[in-house]
């Protein structure tokens, strides 16, 4: 697992928001059209990809796609 | 002993609340609600209808296509989220209006979305005891009579109906054996408080909410949407392993897989997490939406009409929700 590899996870996942590539320091929330059935989809993505089940808190303080990669390599460890 | 699921037949009261309605309220776009809920229409009830109305009219739809059951019906369930009174039961009620005979045995159960697997494990365990030999069971939810307008979430998801099946003893079919779990740590995540023993309906709720349907003297449903999807993805998958273990058959055996229908969102993240196929997995909700207690047996109902879902076939079937509660079985048609 690589930050790249999730990157293009999410970029499949959200095409329709997307209006640019995404980085490793995006903000997820700013993302425009950002709603909570992305953050729903996204823990989705993640299960799903990765197995590893995100908790609310978790997804609340991570806030860039850095912060959601360390979480699941930490939960992968 | 041979028991089947021989009829199903409901009812969706005739309101409805469609997109082009949502849009307006809350200033989405029609596609958009579209998009995020895979729902254009929600049945709601009418003015003073409760559940067990919704339930009474599918039943007696039910009854005067199938006159010849009335007399055999020797245990009637309704399973409900809204009774009608603390005392006495609302299917004992229900018996009375439906006119069944005397001998007949009643019970409530309030199961909300694993209401209809659970049912269908109390009628099995009594035609098995042959303490019944015809089972009526009823479910009807009004989950519209507990959201609050401005729960938009809620209000694009949940519709109301009411359903009557028919489980009997007979030569063909099989009802499988049960799996149940539940973990009332998550109560907190989809709760009506309000309207109950512990927290009846007050002068101040019924003014504070004046400006509702009925100022929500039902109560207020509460629901962490977030926590739910965990619950979903989390418990789901583990049961369907669990059902397909304890009725010793493989996935590839099992023809078709319905859960109950908790969202677009939901029913798709466990498709694809539980590696169903499309054309084994049904789906039926566009145009009634999340019918709590009522999803399951909707869906069979138009499996079969559709044509998916034969005589013969092993559908598993799967319930989840308030609770937590969780129940799977698999149904041989």
């Amino acid at each position: 697992m690589d930050i790249q590899e999730l990157i293009n996870h999410i970029e499949i996942e959200f095409d329709d928001l997307q209006k640019g590539p995404l980085y490793p320091d995006t903000s997820i929330r700013e993302i425009e059209g950002w709603s909570s059935m992305h953050a729903l989809l996204l823990i989705a993505l993640i299960d799903n990809h990765y197995d590893v089940l995100l908790t609310g808190e978790e997804l609340k303080n991570a806030l860039t796609v850095q912060d959601i990669y360390e979480v699941i390599s930490k939960r992968k460890a | 002993m041979s028991i089947e699921i021989s009829h199903i037949t409901y009812y969706l009261p005739p309101g409805k609340l469609t997109n082009f309605q949502l849009s307006k309220i809350y200033q989405k776009s029609i596609n958009e609600i579209f998009k995020s809920t895979g729902i254009k229409t929600r049945r709601i009830r009418s003015e003073n209808q409760i559940g067990s109305d919704l339930g009474f009219l599918a039943a007696k739809r039910l009854l005067s296509n199938f006159p010849e059951l009335k007399k055999k019906i020797d245990l009637l369930i309704f399973c409900t989220e809204g009774i009608d009174y603390k005392a006495p039961t609302t299917s004992s009620t229900l018996h009375f209006k439906l006119g069944l005979e005397q001998n007949c045995a009643c019970i409530d159960m309030p199961m909300g979305c694993a209401g209809f697997v659970y049912g269908l494990s109390l009628a099995k365990s009594f035609i098995l005891s042959e303490d019944a030999t015809c089972v009526l069971f009823i479910t009807a939810d009004i989950p519209s009579s507990v959201i609050h307008s401005d729960d938009f979430e809620m209000r694009a998801i949940f519709g109301d109906a009411g359903v009557a099946t028919i489980v009997e003893k007979s030569v063909r079919g099989k009802i499988g054996r049960f799996v149940f779990g539940t973990d009332g740590a998550g109560a907190e995540n989809l709760i009506v408080r309000e309207g109950s023993t512990r927290k009846p309906i007050d002068e101040n709720w019924l003014s504070k909410y004046s400006n509702e349907t009925d100022s929500l003297a039902h109560g207020r449903m509460h629901m962490n949407g977030l926590e739910i999807a965990r619950f979903s993805l989390q418990k789901v998958p583990t049961l369907l392993e669990n059902v397909l273990y304890r009725n010793e058959l493989s996935f590839e055996q099992i023809d078709l897989f319905v859960f109950h229908q908790a969202s677009d969102f939901i029913l798709k993240a466990l498709k694809r997490k539980c590696k169903i196929p499309d054309d084994k997995f049904y789906t039926y909700f566009e145009n009634i939406g999340n019918t709590v207690s009522c999803s399951i047996p909707i869906a069979l109902y138009h499996a079969e009409q559709e044509g998916k879902l034969k005589r013969g076939d092993k559908v598993m079937i799967l319930g989840f929700g308030v609770g937590y509660s969780w129940a799977g079985t698999i149904i041989e048609y």
